[in-house]
């Protein structure tokens, strides 16, 4: 397990030099968006306003304050990914993305396509909003705003995380890895409870 | 005949322990997660437990809110016999409370219609607080249990009618089942929330009245005591871990609610609860009084 301080935009080799277990914590720019905005994206073919490539994708939907032309953080917390699984193949394809940063992971599809494409799902510990909302600086931009709480919103962090590489690009799922384990261990779980099969 | 409680203050104490309840960790469940640290053996287990032990400290250091999910309203009353109230009154005060404290704090609220996913920014609506009422003898006062029920762990939920035939074993392998498929999603260690018996309806009640339980409480039950203790075992050998990504403590307690059911059927449901456990208590005296509690 190694831990990695990196800085954004994210290049393929560093991206591939991530391995399942290792911790993470990010300094520069990320983006937020979930749900509603990638529905936008992919189902209504709308083209962010916004380059991606070589950036961090983060699921969430902030709560801000806006003041003027300012948009103030209220609290910044991680939505469970799983719900948006579909989506992150293209993010990493057409769109250049090199990491999502979410909770609870993403599925066999996207992890096939981070080996593809060189690019990884690093875990935050979910409901750790206070904490999270403090290693964000600033909300820099909000594009797409009539979306808000769903618009992508470019947030600049520094020591974000810890992150967990939870699936890397080397084909490797700690979920996956848990899943099975648990799968081995149920047998023996039942008989004690006296569960027969 | 004493005259009726100021509703007005029902709806600033509704108010109060919504906020309350999103900022301050119950001590038994931050008792339980410092428990958890100590005793985990896997690493990257042991970073999550710290981190999420360094939010609860964030938070109350900063007065900020624990997670961003502020969830859908749910208030348990116990009335006591000589509370003097109108029921439509109380129900009122309860929804203004909850909408007060989502604008003025302000937070984001979740309460959405289920078609047209319009979403009024208050945490209610049609049928929302949730309220669930229980009557106490020999008191004049209210208590009000407000939980403010996440959504990453509502939705890893899940209920099944079993029948007598399918005995207790069925029973327990649903409940593990349903833990272990959950994987990440309900962000464990959380408290597993057991219902067992009543009907449909009343048995996801019951589940939900076992999250609301303080962590390290057992059932009175001495039977269903030792099947919290048995399923809070199995369910922490299953290896699923904090955040799903592998560890000792899946879950912080397994806590049942039971009642009588029919003679063909044997209901049971999970309630999951996510690891920031959030609840906030208060007791209202007739005379205007409010004790502040977890």
């Amino acid at each position: 397990m190694a831990l990695h301080r990196l800085h954004t935009p994210l290049d393929e080799p560093t991206v591939r030099g991530l391995r399942a277990g290792d911790q993470v914590t990010i300094d520069g720019i990320i983006f937020g968006m979930r749900d509603k905005t990638q529905i936008e994206i992919f189902d209504h073919g709308k083209r962010p306003p916004v380059d991606l490539t070589g950036y961090p994708v983060l699921h969430t939907a902030p709560s801000l304050r806006r003041v003027g032309d300012v948009w103030e953080k209220v609290i910044i917390g991680t939505t469970t990914s799983t719900r948006m699984d579909r989506f992150a193949p293209r993010l990493f394809e057409q769109y250049g993305v090199r990491a999502i940063i979410g909770k609870a992971g993403l599925y066999q599809e996207s992890l096939d396509a981070m080996g593809r494409l060189g690019a990884c799902y690093l875990a935050i510990v979910g409901g750790a909003a206070a904490l999270e909302t403090t290693q964000v600086d600033a909300v820099e931009a909000v594009y797409w705003p009539h979306l808000h709480p769903e618009a992508i919103y470019q947030l600049r962090v520094s020591n974000f995380g810890p992150l967990i590489v939870a699936m890397d690009a080397h084909g490797r799922s700690l979920y996956e890895d848990v899943r099975n384990l648990a799968q081995d261990r149920l047998p023996d779980i039942y008989r004690q409870c006296g569960i027969n099969t | 005949m004493t005259a009726h409680i100021d509703y007005g203050l029902i709806e600033q104490v509704a108010a109060d322990l919504y906020v309350r309840a999103l900022k301050e960790m119950p001590p038994d469940v931050l008792d339980g997660l410092r428990r958890a640290r100590e005793k985990e053996s896997n690493p990257t287990a042991r970073t999550i437990l710290d981190t999420i032990l360094k939010n609860i400290e964030t938070s109350r250091d900063r007065k900020m809110i624990l997670c961003q999910d502020t969830g859908l309203p749910v208030y348990l009353l116990n009335v006591g016999e000589r509370f003097p109230f109108d029921g439509y009154r109380l129900k009122q005060a309860l929804a203004d409370g909850a909408k007060r404290a989502t604008l003025s704090h302000p937070f984001r609220g979740s309460s959405t219609h289920p078609l047209t996913r319009e979403n009024p920014q208050t945490s209610v609506g049609q049928g929302l607080p949730v309220i669930h009422w229980d009557f106490v003898p020999d008191a004049d006062y209210l208590d009000i249990l407000m939980v403010p029920k996440g959504s990453g762990s509502e939705n890893m939920s899940g209920l099944r009618m079993f029948t007598p035939a399918d005995g207790i074993a069925a029973v327990k392998k649903f409940v593990i089942d349903q833990v272990v498929q959950s994987g990440g999603n309900p962000c464990p260690p959380g408290i597993v929330g057991v219902g067992i018996g009543g009907t449909f309806d009343s048995v996801g009640v019951l589940a939900k009245k076992a999250i609301c339980r303080p962590l390290g409480s057992r059932n009175a039950d001495p039977q269903f005591a030792a099947l919290e203790e048995e399923l809070e075992k199995a369910i922490n050998a299953s290896g699923i871990g904090p955040m799903g990504l592998g560890g000792d403590t899946t879950t912080l307690g397994v806590h049942i609610e039971w009642s009588y059911t029919h003679i063909t059927q044997n209901p049971v449901a999970v309630n999951y609860q996510c690891w920031a456990a959030r609840r906030a208590r208060a007791r209202i005296w007739p005379d205007g009084r409010v004790e502040h509690g977890v």
